[in-house]
């Protein structure tokens, strides 16, 4: 019993996910495609569709510089994002990426040229200084960690847009690439670049594979970490310090502004789509860098396109297709789970109603008169005729003319009903101290959802009792085979 | 009172001396000093902000110290933490956490798997056998996110009992559960006991604590009174350890009256 629970279990998320990248995939292309219409014509004789043809075939250094570099760094960012996003530290992200800028500008000014070196070692520095500033705050004055967090942000970020308009203004400096930093340009992606993304991304991910365990012991419980000697300290600081410096290794494609979205944004998305960790990461992973990749795709259909933008809004589109057409809880699955309970709840109630009536009658006819289920139903023999309609069309009652009868399926799931109101209210009466006349709208709720396992358990407990605590018959099981009331076979009205 | 014997007298289980706690300059534990042997089950009761919690802390170094120290069998914490299990409060951390029931029990493992190494085979029977243990089981597979509030005390306790300690701190493990939940839970924690582990545990309800500990610490900034649960649970202790609050007073008077003790 134990291992058929557990093959369903798994061959349902599977399903689930096989779904969900269908949908996000479509989503993806849905986006992509008119973009690479609308540029192709743009650029004179079919400029567009050359840089199309040029990305496609990597064949250019430069293309190759890019694909590589937004590979690594949105796989990056989405991995450790993905860390973060469970361990509830998005906004940590955030400051982080806006307090490595001031990081930027010294790496600069150390040998006044945009080695990457420098800068990363600037920048993941800034980070780390502004991270320890956070807690410094937490822990010596009462403030919490979103305002901390806030003021951090907002002044590390200042110094470093200071520290920059300055720099553009020295004469010896030759400044040209530091305007990507706030905003991205994948293009500007050099081999030098591309070797210190790769080392990082290395240690990114030996780390993770390495330390798995001890990251998920220290991200989920801490203090129990520490209390069974884990290194818990090595790892938040190592884990700190390689978000840092994925976030720099990112700042040249994405920019200062919109890094922290290539942090949450594919590891939000992944955790919608999986309650399991290590899918999580590896589909935050996979999503930050196909992020980084169509958004770099995009920047490079058109001039002065950004990448940074381009690369979050990709990551916003696949996540905005999980939020929508994601199975597991999805806008759209939730919206046709709700729309058919109250179509169907409808349904019920109309089929509840035709019983009362020929309830009344003694079950002495066929069918009954629209006239008669308006009359019960305090509405227009019109609006109950669009009623029985529906009931008509879903196999419930037949509608003739001005009279409804019930056919087989529907008799019984009208008795079922009224079942499931009547055992209810007699339980509430009786067992739960309610009074006969406050357990009507309890019932009306309740009669749509009670399974048989619970309608056996209450009949049981209720001794099979016979009747409501208004007097009312409660129809039984036998009464549901046996009658054969409301047939079109009995007697004729 | 003992008479000494021939043999080397072995060290304490868990010996405190002195020990003081305090956040931000506000002192919340005051020289507490404790000794006790192996096969204990030790309530730890007081108020409010009384530092029980703390106390717990602080034996396993989570809080730092201002002064005093804890031994376990004569070391450091340090040196024999694998030899010492903690439940930790519920609401410490989060449920909604990507995780399953056996992952989050395997995690009491993690501590003697050592680094870079992965669960074994071996380490994934002995989860079973604590998860059996609490009646979790059937649930190993289950998202912790769908757990119950007494689910998830079970779970913390079968990841307390993966980590095969000698001695365990529980914070308030009966925190927030049903009474049959609560009956299990004690079965253990005896189990544990009669195998000659020392437990401490912090609880809150005073009739009960009295059943179930068969040594009590009473505790408010420091020990008002440690020792066998008969002689300390006494209504002058406890007004001392509650102070003057009424309700809690009259909970006492209560639960003295229940068990047909002093008024």
């Amino acid at each position: 019993m134990k291992a058929g629970r557990e093959t369903r279990g798994g061959g349902g998320s599977r399903r689930r996910w096989g779904a969900a990248r269908v949908a996000t995939a479509v989503l993806a292309a849905a986006l992509l495609l008119p973009w690479a219409h609308a540029a192709a014509p743009a650029g004179p004789d079919g400029e567009g569709l050359a840089q199309v043809w040029r990305f496609l075939r990597l064949e250019d250094a430069a293309v190759r510089h890019v694909v590589w570099g937004t590979l690594l760094l949105g796989g990056t960012c989405g991995l450790l994002g993905g860390f973060m996003v469970v361990r509830r530290m998005a906004l940590v992200g955030d400051a982080l990426s806006h307090a490595v800028l001031p990081g930027v500008a010294a790496g600069f000014l150390w040998n006044m040229s945009r080695d990457p070196v420098a800068i990363l070692v600037g920048a993941t520095v800034a980070g780390l200084v502004g991270t320890a500033f956070v807690s410094a705050l937490c822990r010596t004055t009462r403030l919490k960690e979103d305002a901390a967090l806030g003021l951090v942000l907002a002044s590390f970020f200042a110094v470093g847009l200071c520290l920059l308009s300055i720099i553009q203004r020295l004469p010896a400096a030759n400044a040209a690439g530091l305007s990507h930093f706030l905003f991205g340009q994948a293009a500007a992606i050099g081999p030098a670049d591309l070797r210190v993304m790769a080392i990082v991304a290395g240690v990114v991910v030996l780390f993770v594979v390495a330390l798995y365990k001890e990251l998920v012991a220290v991200s989920f419980d801490a203090a129990f970490a520490r209390s069974q000697g884990l290194p818990a300290a090595f790892v938040h600081h190592a884990f700190m310090f390689l978000l840092a410096a994925s976030v720099v290794i990112a700042l040249q494609a994405v920019g200062v502004v919109l890094v922290s979205a290539l942090l949450v944004t594919p590891a939000a998305t992944a955790y919608l789509l999986t309650r399991r960790l290590s899918r999580l990461l590896v589909y935050a992973a996979l999503l930050g860098a196909v992020a980084g990749l169509g958004g770099a795709f995009l920047s490079f259909l058109g001039p002065g396109l950004p990448t940074g933008p381009l690369i979050v809004l990709v990551a916003s589109a696949t996540f905005g297709g999980a939020v929508l057409f994601g199975t597991r809880e999805g806008w759209l699955v939730r919206f046709w789970r709700q729309r058919a309970g109250v179509g169907q709840t409808r349904r019920e109630n109309t089929l509840k109603s035709m019983y009362h009536v020929a309830e009344r009658e003694g079950f002495a006819h066929a069918g009954i008169t629209l006239e008669e289920l308006a009359t019960r139903r305090r509405q227009t023999v019109e609006e109950v005729r669009a009623l029985g309609a529906e009931l008509h069309r879903h196999g419930m009652a037949r509608l003739e003319r001005d009279l409804l009868s019930f056919t087989p399926e529907g008799r019984r799931r009208a008795g079922e009903i009224v079942r499931n109101h009547r055992l209810w209210e007699l339980y509430l009466t009786r067992s739960a101290n309610f009074a006969p006349d406050h357990v009507h709208d309890h019932a009306e709720k309740i009669e749509h959802v009670l399974g048989e396992a619970a309608v056996r358990e209450l009949e049981r407990r209720l001794d099979h009792a016979r009747r409501d605590p208004h007097g009312s018959v409660i129809p039984s099981a036998a009464d549901l085979e046996r009658s054969n009331w409301g047939e079109p076979g009995g007697r004729a009205r | 009172m003992n008479a000494p014997t021939a043999s080397p007298v072995p060290p304490p289980v868990v010996e405190i001396h002195d020990l003081t706690v305090a956040y931000r300059r506000k002192p919340v534990l005051w020289g507490v000093d404790l000794t006790i042997g192996p096969g204990k089950l030790v309530g730890i009761i007081g108020p409010n902000g009384a530092g029980k919690s703390t106390l717990i802390k602080a034996c396993m170094g989570l809080v730092p110290t201002q002064g005093g120290w804890v031994r376990f069998w004569g070391r450091p914490f340090g040196e024999v933490g694998s030899r010492v299990g903690y439940v930790p409060q519920r609401e410490t951390v989060d449920w909604d956490f990507p995780v399953s029931v056996m992952d989050v029990v395997l995690m009491g493992r993690y501590g003697r798997i050592g680094l870079f190494r992965r669960p074994s085979r071996a380490d994934r029977e002995a989860a079973r056998a604590c998860l059996e243990q609490v009646e979790l089981l059937p649930y190993a597979d289950r998202q912790i996110s769908n757990l119950s509030g007494g689910q998830q005390q079970r779970v913390f306790l079968a990841r307390a009992l993966a980590q095969e300690a000698e001695v365990y701190f529980m914070d308030e493990p009966f925190a927030g559960v049903d009474a049959a939940t609560e009956a299990s839970i004690v079965s253990v924690l005896r189990t544990l006991r009669d195998r000659g582990c020392t437990l401490f545990v912090v609880h809150h309800d005073l009739p009960t604590a009295r059943q179930y500990f068969d040594h009590l610490l009473l505790l408010n900034l420091n020990v008002v009174a440690f020792g066998p649960t008969a002689e300390v649970f006494t209504a002058e202790l406890l007004q001392r350890t509650y102070g003057g609050r009424l309700t809690l007073l009259s909970e006492v008077a209560q639960a003295l009256g229940a068990q047909g003790g002093p008024r």
